[in-house]
């Protein structure tokens, strides 16, 4: 008989364990030591000098901040599409049963299943046959089809751990249709529609390959980091949005985490 | 009269199942009224479609007079007490009771006050600040009472309120409700499976099965004088003879009744009377229950415990006073 407890683990397993980690994670740690590099024009290691002037150039770049103001928009207008559709989506498939339930059921999920370059070809077509001009519009609409699922996901899971019944009391307390949404449904339902909000938002702000099908000359932020690695002018900039893109990013998907982690699992977040 | 719910031939069908199947229902305002039945037997069906949660396939409802039919749960002077409570769990109890008179716009002070009289109304003074969590069963069942009472409801629906609930703690709000409908005088529709429980509280039962009405009366009519062999059998179960059987005590071809309690037991040498077999005996404290086979017929008695019995296997003699038979409205 032998028990682990309060043994350590053998140095082999910790080796390798921090090496996993740091293989994960130094590139990450690279990005941010390149945004204080005085090298403009190619990455050099070990980093010839050291300098924040990047992040005044940053801010001066008129093209970064139309990147920017267009992924937060393009981004916070997905999340609402999701929040509305998603919401409409879960209470329909969970509150009632009807004819192909469970195939509406799949087909909300499958975008996110979906390799995104299926998803972008799709909705290139879709839109070239429609003879829809490709737009701000184009990229909200690409971006909502995987934002949707991650709220239903957390919609769904959440309407299914509450009792039908409390809406029935609510409109037998005398409660119309809009005052039991109000406050019977969406206090139920709160946590999990802002997890799922925040997590539509992170994944959305960081899309590459569905942007690229889907946009015409905008640029997203990912999208103008790509052609800003082609050119081998002020290269840290890039790394300058980088850092930012980390932050809005990892934030929202933290806060989702930590939001639902009594039960409900944040459905997608793998992507 | 103004009825408080009045069916006419009311239907609800599902499809091709027929929940409810052109029932007639008349309750009599102020009056405690139960709905007994199995399970799938309508009752609750009605109950929602008093409600307003179902509406009728066919026929038409009207309560106090005003027709129910298209009118929605939230314009109906009724409060239902969910099999499940169906409290809140994001308001605490104040909040829980005082939803109704919050969604009506009533402003808070005087909500509160009236939240915090139905609390005491139903014994739970004080407890106001806590979650529907922290209550136990008993508790949470008072609080769906009071959060239905505060809107002063004309009727007062009620989906096996009980059900939950362990048998003292039952027993005890059995009394509790009775007492309650008697003190506010408000119309009670009580929806139920338990005999006892609808023999003990109602004033009227109605009998359900298949989606029809069996027999509506007083819990006498319905324990002494069922009408069909399905009411006799669920109601206390009463010992149903086939007509051959009553034919040969009561002189009439048809179908018949007697309550377990009216049969007495004797030494099968002596006098005549129906000759039995004593199959077994089941001892529930007060009494003692008797299973017999007469001639292949299946009957119970029911004998105080502490009398002389004979012995399982035994042949026996059993008698009853020929008015305890009741002939029922089936022939044979």
């Amino acid at each position: 008989m032998r028990s682990d407890r309060g043994q350590s683990a053998p140095i082999g397993l910790k080796l390798a364990a921090t090496g996993g980690l740091l293989f994960l994670h130094l590139p990450i740690l690279l990005i941010f030591v390149y945004a204080f590099t005085t090298e403009e024009k190619s990455f050099v290691w070990p980093p010839p000098g050291l300098t924040t002037q990047w992040f005044a150039i940053t801010w001066n770049r008129p093209d970064v901040w139309q990147a920017l103001s267009l992924s937060v928009r393009v981004a916070a207008i997905s999340t609402a599409i999701a929040l509305v559709l998603g919401t409409l989506c879960a209470a329909a498939v969970s509150r009632t049963k009807f004819f192909g339930r469970e195939t509406i059921s799949l087909l909300v999920i499958l975008p996110i299943a979906l390799p995104g370059i299926i998803t972008g070809i799709a909705l290139r077509s879709a839109f070239a046959l429609a003879e829809i001009p490709f737009s701000f519009w184009t990229i909200v609409l690409g971006h909502a089809t995987f934002c949707v699922v991650v709220v239903y996901n957390n919609a769904v899971a959440r309407f299914r751990r509450t009792s039908g019944s409390m809406i029935e009391a609510s409109m037998d307390l005398g409660a119309d249709g809009f005052q039991t949404f109000r406050h019977v449904v969406l206090p139920n339902i709160a946590t999990a529609l802002l997890a799922g909000g925040m997590l539509a938002f992170a994944l959305s702000f960081d899309e590459v390959i569905v942007t690229t099908f889907t946009a015409g000359q905008q640029q997203t932020v990912p999208i103008w980091m790509l052609e800003e690695l082609i050119r081998p002018r002020q290269r840290p900039v890039t790394n300058v949005v980088a850092m930012v893109v980390v932050l809005v990013t990892l934030l929202p998907i933290l806060a989702a985490y930590y939001l639902t982690r009594d039960g409900d699992q944040i459905a997608g977040s793998g992507k | 009269m103004t009825f408080a719910v009045s069916f006419q031939k009311v239907s609800r069908h599902f499809g091709s199942v027929r929940a409810v199947d052109a029932v007639d229902l008349d309750i009599v305002p102020g009056e405690f009224f139960a709905m007994l039945g199995p399970s799938g037997s309508g009752k609750t069906t009605c109950l929602r479609l008093i409600a307003g949660f179902e509406q009728p396939t066919a026929g038409s409802i009207s309560i106090f007079g005003e027709r129910a039919e298209g009118v929605p749960p939230y314009r109906r002077n009724v409060n239902t007490v969910f099999q499940d409570y169906a409290l809140f769990p994001h308001l605490n109890v104040l909040d829980n009771v005082a939803y109704g008179l919050m969604v009506k716009g009533v402003g808070r002070p005087e909500r509160q006050k009236a939240a915090e009289e139905a609390l005491a109304l139903v014994r739970l003074p004080g407890y106001g600040a806590r979650r529907p969590g922290q209550l136990s069963g008993g508790q949470r069942q008072r609080v769906a009472l009071a959060r239905a009472l505060v809107n002063q409801p004309k009727v007062l629906l009620l989906d096996e309120p009980l059900g939950a609930l362990d048998l003292k703690l039952r027993e005890n709000m059995q009394e509790e409700l009775k007492s309650l409908q008697k003190a506010l005088g408000i119309t009670f529709v009580f929806v139920t499976h338990d005999q006892g429980e609808a023999l003990s509280m109602a004033d009227r039962v109605a009998v359900f099965n298949d989606g029809k009405i069996m027999q509506i009366g007083t819990p006498e009519d319905i324990y002494q004088r069922p009408k069909t062999r399905f009411v006799a059998d669920f109601v206390g179960s009463s010992n149903v003879l086939p007509p051959d059987f009553v034919q040969r005590y009561a002189g009439q071809h048809r179908w018949g009744s007697l309550r377990p309690e009216s049969i007495r037991i004797g030494r099968a040498a002596k006098g005549d009377g129906v000759a039995a077999r004593l199959v077994s005996t089941n001892y529930l404290g007060a009494t003692i229950r008797l299973a017999l086979d007469a001639e292949g017929l299946r009957l119970h008695a029911i004998v105080p415990a502490g009398a002389a019995l004979p012995r399982e296997g035994e042949a026996v003699v059993l008698t009853f006073n020929r008015e305890h038979l009741h002939l029922m409205d089936e022939l044979g």
